[in-house]
């Protein structure tokens, strides 16, 4: 009992240094430096642009400092900031949009995918259809969206998943067909039936790709959210945005843009990590691990 | 017991080619003895890989019939297991699972199983590589765990198919006395693929020379040399430079009937003979041999 313990403790040490040691690494490299003043350059331009030089179409833009002022203020002029509960409500409701047509895509655009790529005779029914369909903006389904759905909010998840659902059907399709023959020759030829053929040599032959359909998936669906909450919703960051505007409040609006890159940012890498962890094998291929 | 493995009784095989037909194989009447390493060479693109899997039974000849132990061959079997040109190896998988897939898909994963298992990867040499991925491991090794996923299975006949293709010289060689010493000591009965008559002669028991395409079995000579085999003595050894020059004369033979008929094959061929045949000073070109 022990033993196991000291041994697990042991392996987090070892994972401790892992990253301490990879993170000094990374602290050597120049490339952290580099991004801080690419940063640094940007907000420099914006300052100067508004503020000091008063660029022609610049002079009226909300400037670096009354966006960052009002952002971190306790009681910001224009009513949202860090401090104000609005702010949280505002990022949860997108997010809970985008979380459940993200899902929902997942859930039925990989399965899809998947019979796409498996089945020939079910990809010629149904794929001519879906190549129609999957170029119609999903904006141009708003009006409809409304009709179908009575309300704003169901609509605006309609709008959310299409994108995402039509780019993650599109790419596991893609990754099943880019599985190797003879995998599924060696796969027969071992004994295994059709259906352990799909599981163990299908779906993770196909994963790759699936986790490059989902990255897409996640940045679709967070832009048709937008897109969707400007036209019709009643809550959420794109809706904050363009009251933002309707009000003349315009540090706002960049507080929604801002908050909406790092929520973005944040969603598409947390799929990156996932995808990295079930694929080790895949990381090592592409020399990202040890 | 009967001597002979598999027979195969006037076999052919058409493909459709575009509108028309293209006919690969042409009654082809061959036997794999067991316990022997049956080589099959002949001019690249001749039809032998077709072969490879008519025995396999991943294809269905168009004429003929094909039997394994008396019985037809109607489908892919473990009993006759593939080792593909390139590697088919599931990068997903660690060479400890790899190996154990066959017995682990068929629901025959018995502790028996995983220790020979075990002492195959341990054989092969990789045992302090069996928790890494194909892609971590190079290509000799990535042949050597491939062979140990099929020996795992005890299958009767053990397919190659020019395994050693794209492998660097050295390894090659290396590889080459590494299966012929292990084919020897297992008493397996190998049907071996290749173009490369040197590696022909030192790996066979029986070399059968096909014809060009569409193939059918030119010529079968049986190579006495006693085993163990050195590729260092084989250079030396007269018997073998003298099956060396009959087989060099009726391949050679076969590349000048198809001149007419298929000049690509044919340049094929002769561009990857010329320098061997300049090499045995019995024969130069337009002059075969005896």
């Amino acid at each position: 009992m022990e033993m196991v313990a000291s041994g697990a403790i042991g392996r987090e040490d070892s994972r401790l240094a892992m990253i301490r040691r990879r993170l000094a690494l990374s602290l050597r490299s120049p490339a952290p430096y580099l991004a801080l003043l690419g940063f640094a350059l940007f907000l420099g331009f914006w300052h100067l642009a508004v503020e000091v030089w008063q660029l022609p179409r610049f002079r009226a833009m909300p400037s670096l400092g009354a966006v960052v002022g009002d952002w971190i203020s306790r009681d910001p002029i224009y009513g949202l900031s860090l401090f104000t509960p609005e702010y949280y409500a505002h990022i949860w409701a997108s997010l809970r949009r985008v979380l459940l047509a993200f899902a929902l895509a997942t859930a039925l655009g990989v399965p899809l995918g998947m019979a796409f790529g498996w089945s020939p005779a079910f990809r010629r029914y149904v794929f001519p259809l879906f190549e129609i369909l999957r170029p119609i903006p999903a904006l141009a389904w708003v009006p409809l969206a409304i009709v179908m759905f009575h309300g704003t909010e169901s609509s605006v998840r309609f709008i959310t998943f299409l994108p995402a659902f039509f780019a993650t059907a599109l790419n596991t399709m893609l990754g099943v067909s880019s599985i190797d023959e003879s995998y599924l020759r060696a796969a027969r030829c071992l004994g295994a039936s059709r259906w352990q053929t799909f599981r163990h040599v299908v779906v993770p032959g196909a994963m790759p790709f699936i986790f490059t359909g989902l990255q897409i998936s996640i940045g679709v669906a967070w832009f048709s959210l937008v897109a969707g909450e400007m036209l019709a919703g009643e809550f959420g960051l794109g809706y904050v945005i363009y009251t933002g505007y309707t009000l003349v409040t315009y540090p706002t609006i960049v507080i929604g843009m801002v908050t909406l890159g790092l929520v973005g940012y944040v969603s598409s890498a947390i799929i990156r990590l996932v995808g990295r962890r079930l694929m080790q094998w895949h990381a090592r291929n592409l020399g990202i691990e040890g | 017991m009967s001597q002979t493995l598999v027979e195969l009784r006037q076999v052919s095989k058409f493909y459709r080619d575009g509108i028309g037909i293209k006919q690969v194989v042409r009654d082809c009447t061959l036997d794999i003895e067991r316990g022997k390493l049956t080589v099959v060479i002949g001019p690249s693109g001749c039809g032998k890989s077709t072969l490879t899997r008519l025995i396999a039974g991943f294809e269905r000849p168009t004429s003929g019939t094909l039997m394994s132990e008396g019985r037809p061959i109607t489908g892919p079997h473990k009993d006759r297991l593939v080792l593909f040109q390139e590697s088919a190896l599931f990068p997903w998988m660690t060479t400890e699972q790899n190996v154990l897939y066959g017995p682990a898909a068929r629901g025959e994963a018995t502790p028996q199983a995983m220790q020979l298992a075990g002492s195959l990867i341990d054989r092969v040499g990789l045992t302090a590589f069996r928790r890494k991925y194909p892609t971590q491991l190079s290509g000799g090794m990535q042949r050597r765990a491939e062979l140990a996923r099929a020996l795992v299975n005890n299958p009767k006949l053990m397919i190659l198919d020019e395994p050693f293709r794209g492998l660097d010289a050295m390894t090659k060689s290396l590889m080459q006395e590494y299966f012929s010493g292990l084919f020897q000591e297992m008493q397996a009965t190998v049907l071996f693929v290749t173009t490369d008559i040197d590696e022909a002669i030192f790996l066979a028991d029986r070399l059968i020379i096909m014809t060009n395409a569409p193939t059918r079995v030119r010529k079968v000579i049986n190579v006495d040399i006693p085993h163990p085999r050195k590729l260092a003595d084989i250079v030396e050894n007269d018997s073998a430079n003298d099956v060396k020059i009959r087989a060099l004369s009726i391949l050679h033979e076969e590349a000048m009937r198809s001149f007419g008929g298929s000049a690509k094959a044919s340049a094929d061929f002769v561009q990857a003979y010329a320098a061997r045949i300049g090499r045995t000073d019995s024969m130069t070109p337009g002059n075969p041999a005896p």
